[in-house]
């Protein structure tokens, strides 16, 4: 139990820290695409007898860099769909030839938060280092490339070279999460929290920690009620992102319908 | 012929029903999927492809047919979208991530009491993977009748959507309602993906819906002719699928078979990069 919190408290921070770059660049369907596309990998380590998250490593990199090339020319929301589809289906023929037992494609799928093992600790909070050390670093030139895209094209900041940076992030949070609480649902955590905090504030610092402070009450909140209803923890999480996400927006409209009063 | 075609074939009962549910799904697919590709709704799509998951699950927990769970689920789904505010293109793509992330955790829920309940959990790779040599011989008069809905209503509204989704404000300008359009368009878009998540599963349903229409939109940019040459592209992908897959009986390493729905997506990438690589070639030549 103290390991599955440990774990969720990273995961939550690491999922609360990108997801606020997918909320400002509108990038929900890659922080899908790529997670969800990385189930292959998974599936084919266990094929081959590799470790988990050097399979889940290698094919969230190769996703990130293939939709990151097929959109160069094209519309983006096409190549992500398309290196998505790919991905899947390359997981499907390895579960299929593997023969795997299903209950293990169910927790690649859904995760299996509360089965953490503390051997799983050390790597996880690695790569979450790697993922806040890559932000930190990319902060400026990110933030600039995603609001202004125009100023930061004259200002010498490649716009593809942004986009694979950011989609590198996104696979190496994907690797580290996806253990833990699934192919599906690190997507859930990426945007719901992000998202209400985006609505509650524009200034981007607040909204960085307002998202990171969002996605720990999901986790926290989805571990509890998952351990006293014996209830999967991906439907909590499901849920309590969306009930956050209402509140979030019910509350700026009617913040902005009350202002909207003071002035008439 | 026996090294093209494996014996058994052309006789085969399960084969004759994929054939015919394959070629009804692509040709919906390739109308309402163009559509798809000119909104730049490819997410909306996989959203709700995915989100029949929960349909999937649903029904299995009812113990009803998956196609009702998969077509009831998604036209929810669609109107959820719309109040969560899709016909807006900024922030679009929040809100249907939030409404997919729901879903998920719903079918995480149902997956999880029919795991507890029924004792199947082989439901989850059947729902997510799906095959079309499963599919029940008397579904096919409610598919062809679904698809035939799906088709009347896209072909009805085909000019204003055309508008709509090209220039909202002059469609707005000429007396459209943009939202009521969007709105009937998405009941057709729920209604196709649930036609292709019986083909190919439901994860790899936007494969059938996006792959094809994008390809057609490359070759040619006249959306009638684009329908037309995306329907060939689907139908093609989706025979060659079941065609790949039924000789893969007897193919290494285990001799039961490659799954349909591997064939049919790399068929329609192949597509989709050939057709790339004809409209560079064609663009060289103007010049």
């Amino acid at each position: 139990m103290v390991n599955a919190w440990i774990i969720a408290t990273i995961v939550a921070v690491v999922a609360g820290l990108v997801g606020f770059f997918v909320v400002i660049r509108g990038a929900a369907f890659v922080a899908h695409a790529i997670p969800n596309g990385s189930f292959a990998g998974a599936a084919g380590a266990s094929l081959v007898g590799a470790g988990t998250l050097v399979g889940l490593g290698v094919f969230s990199l190769l996703g990130a860099v293939g939709i990151g090339l097929l959109g160069r020319r094209g519309r983006q929301d096409v190549a992500t769909a398309l290196g998505l589809v790919a991905m899947l289906a390359t997981g499907a023929l390895f579960v299929h030839v593997s023969a795997a037992y299903a209950p293990a494609i169910y927790s690649l799928l859904f995760g299996e938060i509360l089965g953490v093992s503390s051997s799983a600790l050390a790597p996880t909070a690695a790569l979450a280092g790697a993922c806040a050390v890559a932000i930190a670093l990319l902060w400026r030139p990110l933030m600039l490339s995603s609001v202004l895209p125009e100023v930061a094209a004259a200002r010498g900041v490649s716009a593809f070279g942004m986009q694979l940076a950011f989609l590198a992030v996104v696979a190496l949070a994907t690797t580290m999460t996806v253990p833990v609480v699934g192919t599906l649902l690190i997507f859930t955590l990426m945007v719901g929290a992000p998202a209400a905090a985006r609505s509650l504030t524009a200034r981007p610092l607040r909204a960085l920690a307002l998202s990171v402070a969002l996605a720990l009450a999901t986790v926290w909140g989805a571990i509890a009620a998952s351990y006293a209803s014996n209830w999967p923890v991906g439907f909590f999480v499901g849920a309590f992102s969306a009930a956050c996400f209402a509140a979030a927006r019910t509350w700026t409209a009617w913040r902005r319908r009350g202002l909207d009063w003071v002035i008439r | 012929m026996s090294f093209l075609v494996a014996p058994g074939f052309w006789s085969s009962g399960p084969v004759g029903t994929a054939v015919v549910v394959g070629a009804v799904a692509a040709a919906v697919s390739a109308a309402v999927g163009v559509f798809t590709v000119i909104r730049g709704q490819s997410f909306a799509g996989e959203a709700l492809a995915d989100i029949n998951t929960t349909g999937g699950s649903a029904a299995y927990l009812a113990g009803v047919g998956p196609l009702w769970g998969f077509v009831v689920v998604a036209l929810v789904a669609a109107g959820a979208m719309e109040l969560a505010g899709v016909q807006r293109p900024r922030g679009r793509d929040l809100a249907t991530g939030v409404v997919l992330g729901a879903g998920l955790g719903l079918a995480a829920l149902f997956l999880y009491l029919n795991a507890t309940t029924h004792s199947t959990t082989g439901a989850a790779v059947t729902i997510l993977f799906g095959s079309i040599f499963t599919v029940d011989g008397s579904l096919v008069a409610p598919i062809i009748v679904l698809s035939a809905a799906a088709l009347v209503a896209i072909l009805a509204i085909q000019r204003p959507l055309l508008l709509s989704s090209l220039h909202a404000e002059l469609a707005a300008a000429r007396g459209i309602h943009v939202r009521r359009i969007g709105a009937l368009y998405l009941c057709a878009l729920a209604i196709a993906v649930a036609l292709c998540a019986i083909t190919i599963g439901t994860i790899l349903s936007t494969a059938l819906l996006v792959g094809p229409a994008a390809s057609a939109l490359r070759l040619t940019k006249s959306p009638g002719r684009a329908i037309l040459c995306a329907a060939l592209i689907g139908t093609a992908a989706t025979w060659l699928g079941i065609l790949l897959a039924y000789d893969s009986y007897s193919w290494p390493p285990s001799g039961q078979g490659w799954p349909v729905s591997f064939f049919v997506v790399m068929t329609i990438l192949v597509a989709y990069l050939l057709a790339g690589l004809v409209a560079a070639r064609r663009r060289r030549a103007v010049r």
